[in-house]
């Protein structure tokens, strides 16, 4: 179990699959966190592997990969994995806080959901 | 068809001087008498009422990529609701107004046609979406040229052919009216922190100078022979002193004629007519502007008057912009823009206890008293002297040296020895208000079928609760303040579209445009375009805006 | 064909070449070629899961929109100026509420507008005279890919001519794509913008020596070095993105910057400007303000329109329940919006005009599939910098477009309403 400061983002793939959200690519390219490769091995992890990230706000099950992101840093893509998280309040602005809330990390064995199973989930 | 009965009319394009006549209407025009069945005419019973052309502003800033910004960086103008929505459009604003509320609120004042005073070439096609989404009023724009790189490298060369095919191009391609020119040269230089201060500075970078800047586009305007003439915010705007650079450069107009209007319009003279050297000393240079205005035949001028209250200053004179913000501490938005131009947007309160701001109502007034009636077109240059609403406060103003005193009283003494308005005795006829508010702003914009009521002009009228021949202008100015804040009718086209203030029909007018294609020879200027074109961010081909994209353009072909 | 829009990203660039027998776009990046790819298409109509007519679903909807108290009207960051106007005057005529994606996006920035106003530029100018271009949480690199070479880092401008002429920092978090790209790299921890941009605007003005020797993560040094460049610079860009909008301060680091802003232009001159990311989410705030006055977060409930963020944001009336439809427009918010605030989209009758299916389809009542603008379709968009662009229909279709579908829409309520 680890806890880091976790932010949402725009990826490429995330970009070029945008139009196809039902599409097995549209959700590779969104069910992943990224985290620094210190933070990777002291969970014991390796590519392929799933973690289970939980925030105050909900939790979700994604894919686990490397990323050149400063330790204790994590990045998830934009999109239904990362909105199960993330913090909904919006402090007056009407923007919820998609980019820095604390989660936990740890590695699973739950399988990752699809889209529609996520949606469901709601 | 209409048949508007026993009204008094004043018309002073046509040298009607408050006569009681009957007026015609069908299919929109105004026609004689023996065109329609007068059984078939709704009658309007006009007894004892004013019966003029509807109201034309030649300068407003309506729409555009300016106001909207301007709307944006103000929700607090939008409190003030003056429709809700239900049979018409929810209509909003306080200064800054939403488009439906621009178009009900000059239909509401007997206005029925308003220019856009300032297009980016670059934004032409936002500029058009805002017309379009203005109800009630005819209306056209300008686009800017005074700071445009390709337009110096024409005047480098003095390739004069060059430059009138650009204006053609450039008007065309923006689906604009005509030529307008804000702070020549100062934009540029405030592209790395800037400005011009005199009509001989050189401008950064290039080998031109103001004065030859707005030399060369009045000869090419004139060439051209374009409806409108030069429209120029001049040098120096906002600086005291800056009335010596006014009267300069409208001395640029000597050597040019033109037999149907000015050659140079000189625009919101109000903020360019200051003595003194700074803020302290600051004193009114109006009536050395009008005597020189008054001596040309070639020049005209508007008001920009300010009105107590709150306003936003949004200009292309990106440069003073940034000095307001400066001064006041404000809010500032900017837009540096290519095929170049610049803007900017400050928020702005005229106090009537502030000294400067008393010094320029004053100003403003004595601009409107002391010019001739037929070279000063009313203007608040909407928002940046405040609301096109308070034009009946400043006709009323005009008329009356008893309404004037009683203001005077309530201003910052500072203006009685800044200014010479206090012993300004001079009180305009209702006859010279018609004129500054319809017929003189359509001729200098060029616009024959617009400002009168002649045989064959657009049928555009108002009708006001006030019959000039019983009426007192001198005295009676809250009467004329409220007639004119009101029309009784508004008619556009040949409808009706407000009865007493109200909206009653909503209807969209036409947005002109000038062609003069014909006059040139497009290869003359195409290869720079294209040279310039590789240096913006669209492609040339992508560029300007077509006419079946506008609801519903007019366009006049110079020949 | 030649000069064809992009309708992805804020970008909007206008140069593809399109091969209508390939049904291929040249020149564009990866997002915009995805764009212009073929893909899943929501097939026809559709009302509870069945395919209906234009026609019926169109009455639906109407009829949905009608018998709401409150209808939520969201999306339209990708579609049409002619449509959003169309919207916004439906929100209106329903007494609904209308927001668009700046909402979830850039919206703070827009604030931050109200409270110091947008001294900017367009990308053309900054393409000819920026000398220095500095992106604040924001990552072209992955989106907006062609920025960098069109208007910012190796554009080809008429003063500053190329790469070598211009100077170029990345703010971040983490080492992004963009950062590598960089001349200077300053990584931030994450929530301490405001900090950092306090911290240059005390070095500008002259109060260097109240600032800590690590501000935020940057070392003083680092922070000296940068506002040494940026008073040196003779025209500076700094284009922020969602890194600043979506994260502790969002409005309020944007205010601080634009002060920053201000504080330059005393000495020399900088612009700033924001990373917009949909082709016309420009559109979606320009049109509504001129239309109503307001850019988003707009209720209609009294008859005119109420601007309030805190309240009128789509995703405060869905956390609060507090409107029983909805019509997505050209938008996904059960992607992209929190989980608290999908869970009220669920339990209301949802309209969708969108020409991909997406999770939104998957729990709208009425579905009505629409042309693709840009590629189907003809129409206004406003790029990232706010200049017009008419994107281009270069398809034929048989879908209607998004301004018919809320022509038709419109003609329906206005009937029913009576």
């Amino acid at each position: 179990m680890l806890v880091v400061e976790l932010i949402s983002g725009r990826t490429l793939d995330q970009g070029a699959t945008v139009e196809e959200k039902l599409s097995e690519e549209y959700s590779k390219a969104v069910n992943y966190i990224e985290l620094s490769e210190e933070d990777f091995k002291s969970l014991g992890l390796k590519e392929g592997d799933r973690v289970k990230i939980s925030t105050e706000f909900g939790s979700v099950v994604v894919f686990a990969k490397k990323g050149e992101i400063p330790k204790g840093l994590a990045f998830i893509p934009m999109g239904p994995y990362a909105n199960a998280v993330i913090d909904p309040a919006t402090d007056g602005t009407g923007m919820p806080q998609f980019k820095g809330v604390m989660a936990k990390i740890e590695k699973t064995e739950e399988k990752v959901k699809t889209v529609r199973e996520l949606l469901e989930a709601i | 068809m209409l048949w508007i009965k026993n009204g008094i009319v004043i018309d002073p394009k046509n040298k009607i001087k408050a006569e009681k006549m009957d007026i015609f209407v069908k299919n929109g025009k105004i026609v004689p008498e023996g065109e329609v069945k007068r059984e078939e005419c709704r009658v309007i019973d006009a007894s004892g009422k004013l019966v003029v052309a509807g109201g034309v502003d030649m300068h407003a800033h309506i729409a555009g990529s300016k106001i909207n910004t301007g709307r944006t960086m103000r929700p607090e103008e939008m409190r003030v609701v003056r429709n809700v929505a239900g049979k018409f459009r929810a209509a909003v604003g306080r200064v800054l107004l939403t488009a439906p509320a621009i178009g009900y609120e000059y239909a509401k004042m007997g206005y029925t046609t308003s220019f856009e005073a300032a297009q980016p070439p670059i934004g032409a096609l936002h500029t058009h979406e805002e017309l379009d989404a203005i109800p009630m009023i005819d209306k056209a724009a300008l686009p800017v040229f005074g700071n445009w790189h390709l337009v110096f490298k024409c005047i480098e060369e003095k390739n004069l052919e060059k430059l009138k095919t650009l204006i053609a191009w450039a008007i065309e391609r923006s689906k604009g009216f005509g030529v307008k020119v804000v702070n020549p040269g100062g934009v540029e230089a405030w592209m790395y922190g800037g400005n011009v201060k005199s009509l001989d500075d050189q401008v950064p970078g290039f080998n031109v100078t103001p004065r030859e800047i707005i030399t060369m586009l009045i000869k090419a305007n004139e060439e051209l022979g374009l409806p409108h003439s030069v429209h120029l915010h001049c040098n120096n705007l906002g600086v005291p002193g800056n009335f010596q650079t006014t009267i300069e450069s409208i001395k640029l107009a000597k050597g040019f004629s033109n037999s149907k209007r000015q050659v140079l319009h000189v625009t919101h003279v109000q903020f360019n007519a200051y003595a003194g050297s700074s803020w302290r000393d600051a004193a009114s240079g109006a009536a050395e502007i009008a005597k020189v205005v008054n001596s040309m035949d070639n020049v005209t001028i508007d008001m920009g008057q300010p009105i107590f209250g709150h306003a936003t200053a949004m200009t292309g004179d990106a440069p003073f912009q940034f000095t307001l913000h400066k001064l006041t501490g404000a809010r500032w938005s900017n837009k540096d823009t290519e095929v170049e131009t610049g803007a900017g947007i400050v928020p702005l309160v005229y106090l009537p206890n502030n000294p400067v701001h008393a010094l320029q109502w004053a100003i403003g007034l004595e601009l409107g008293l002391l010019v001739d009636s037929n070279k000063v077109a009313l203007t608040t240059d909407y928002p940046n002297g405040g609301p096109f609403t308070e034009y009946p406060y400043v006709m009323a103003m005009l008329m009356s040296r008893k309404m004037r005193e009683g203001e005077l009283s309530k201003v910052n003494a500072y203006v009685q020895k800044a200014t010479g308005l206090a012993s300004i005795d001079v009180e305009k006829t209702l006859y010279e208000i018609i004129n500054m508010t319809r017929s003189l702003p359509a001729r200098i914009l060029g616009l024959q079928n617009k400002g009168h009521l002649g045989i064959g002009a657009d049928a555009d009228i108002a009708i006001y609760n006030l019959n000039p021949l019983e009426t007192d202008t001198s005295k009676d100015f809250e009467k004329v303040y409220k007639a004119f804040k009101s029309a009784e009718y508004t008619i556009k086209s040949g409808e009706i579209i407000s009865r007493n203030g109200e909206i009653v029909k909503e209807v969209f007018g036409r947005t002109f445009w000038v062609d003069a294609r014909k006059k040139v020879d497009m290869e003359a200027v195409m290869n720079d375009i294209r040279d310039y074109f590789q240096y913006y961010s669209v492609q040339l081909g992508n560029y300007g805006v077509e006419e079946r994209w506008i609801k519903k353009p007019e366009r006049l072909e110079v020949v | 064909m030649e000069d064809v829009i992009c309708t992805f990203c804020g970008s909007v660039c206008d140069d593809g070449e399109f091969d209508a027998e390939k049904k291929k776009v040249k020149k564009f990046c990866r997002l915009g070629s995805a764009k212009f790819s073929e893909k899943e298409r929501i097939k026809a109509p559709m009302v509870d899961g069945k395919e209906v007519s234009y026609e019926t679903a169109i009455e639906k909807a109407a009829e949905i929109l009608v018998n709401a108290k409150k209808p939520l009207l969201y999306g339209w960051a990708s579609t049409a100026n002619e449509a959003i106007r169309l919207g916004v005057i439906l929100a209106e005529k329903l007494r609904g509420v209308y927001d668009q994606c700046a909402s979830v996006c850039h919206a703070p920035g827009t604030l931050a507008v109200i409270e110091e106003g947008l001294p900017g530029a367009t990308l053309g100018s900054v393409k000819n005279r920026a000398d220095v271009v500095v992106f604040w949480g924001s990552n072209p690199a992955e989106a907006h890919p062609r920025h960098g070479m069109r208007y910012s880092i190796s554009a080809k401008g008429l003063l500053i001519k190329d790469r070598k002429q211009r100077k170029v920092v990345v703010f971040d978090v983490r080492p992004t794509k963009t950062a590598k790209m960089a001349d200077l790299f300053i990584q931030v921890k994450p929530g301490y913008d405001y900090a950092v941009i306090s911290a240059l605007r005390a070095i500008l003005s002259g109060n260097a020596d109240v600032v800590p020797s690590e501000v935020g993560g940057v070392a003083k040094e680092k922070l000296l070095q940068l506002a040494e460049m940026m008073k040196n610079a003779k025209y500076g860009a700094i284009f922020y993105g969602l890194g600043v909008t979506q994260s502790r301060g969002r409005d309020r680091n944007v205010e601080n910057a634009i002060k920053l802003i201000q504080l330059l232009n005393r000495t020399t001159r900088w612009i700033i400007w924001p990373m917009r990311g949909h082709y016309n989410v420009v559109g979606a705030g320009e049109v509504p303000a001129w239309e109503v006055g307001y850019q988003y977060a707009i209720d209609f409930s009294r008859g005119y329109p109420r601007f309030s963020p805190a309240e009128f944001s789509a995703v405060e009336v869905l956390k609060r329940k507090d409107c029983d439809a909805a019509l997505i427009v050209a938008s996904d918010p059960a992607a992209h919006f929190p989980a608290a605030a999908v869970k009220h989209l669920k339990q209301i009758p949802v309209i969708q005009i969108d020409p991909f299916p997406n999770m939104t389809t998957l729990l709208a009542k009425v579905v009505i599939p629409s042309a693709v603008y840009g590629i189907e379709a003809e129409g206004t968009a406003y790029r990232m910098d706010g200049i017009p662009l008419r994107v281009k229909k270069i398809l034929e279709t048989s879908y209607w477009t998004d301004e018919k579908i809320l022509e038709e829409i419109l003609k329906r309520v206005e009937k029913l309403k009576g």
